[in-house]
């Protein structure tokens, strides 16, 4: 920034220092959905390959599959990024179509409702599951 | 004054761009709006997901209305369309986030990527199927 815009400015060495700008989370959203994003990238494929290996098995299979510690833990961590992502990227949808204010409170309403439902069905269900069902 | 008042964005609203009435869609702008469709598929599919977690969780007769759901034709094609939006996802993805860090911003490059994605999309698709498949025929 040049000097005579420096002394000019109304925003305060606080808050330059602390670069969160006016909606006061910075980059805070567009981070969470690339760091989500890099960890669905293994995540994913690990999942893929493994639901492919349970394509049409009985319960019993699904079972022993997530008494692994390892399979338990990250189908918990797939699940947490998967409704972290999709609620962060659904969050962008509904603001860049919805623009009447009562809908787009509704509509973010439902979508961060409805990611923390789905999310928590996904993860009690897997520890469940772990614990021997 | 007031009878020149502003006209409100309600009462005349602006015009939006892309125009898409008059707009010539290029390969990276269809690929754009379709990774943010099979985003927003991919998050109805969870539904997929969390159903057969719950019914594997709830017993084996929920479970086997799950199951027998997903060996449907239609649960088949459900699956189907929900593997080919993972996997165009999520290499679309992994390009956009070559594009974070800086990388592919040229045309050409920009095209070729997406052709890549495209036949990564098909061949992963059929790869998973022709392994579940494989996987359901040998029970």
């Amino acid at each position: 920034m040049s000097a005579p815009l420096q002394g000019k400015s109304l925003r305060s060495p606080l808050g330059r220092a602390r670069g969160l700008g006016s909606a006061k989370e910075g980059t805070a959203h567009w981070w969470a959905q690339r760091v989500t994003a890099v960890a669905l990238v293994p995540l994913t494929l690990w999942f893929v390959a493994n639901v492919i290996a349970l394509a049409g098995a009985p319960r019993i299979d699904v079972l022993a599959w997530l008494a692994s510690p390892v399979a338990a833990v990250l189908m918990l961590l797939l699940v947490a990024a998967v409704f972290r992502h999709a609620q962060l990227g659904l969050q962008v949808v509904v603001e860049d179509y919805v623009h009447a204010e009562g809908a787009k409170v509704a509509a973010l309403m439902f979508v961060n409702g409805a990611s923390l439902l789905l999310g928590a069905l996904a993860a009690f269900s897997i520890l469940k599951l772990a614990f021997g069902g | 004054m007031a009878a020149e008042s502003k006209p409100s964005s309600a009462s005349h609203p602006r015009p939006l761009s892309p125009h898409l009435q008059v707009y010539r869609p290029q390969m990276t702008s269809v690929m754009s709006i379709t990774h943010r469709a099979t985003g927003v598929a991919l998050s109805v599919g969870t539904l997929l997901l969390v159903w057969w977690l719950v019914a594997a969780a709830t017993g084996e007769n929920a479970y086997a209305q799950a199951s027998a759901f997903m060996g449907s034709w239609l649960g088949k094609l459900l699956l189907f369309g929900w593997t080919a939006a993972l996997f165009y996802h999520l290499g679309n993805g992994i390009r956009h986030l070559f594009w974070d860090a800086g990388y592919g911003f040229e045309i050409g490059t920009a095209e070729k990527s997406g052709w890549f994605v495209l036949a990564f999309t098909v061949a992963a698709t059929i790869l998973a199927w022709a392994l579940g498949m494989a996987a359901l025929g040998g029970r």
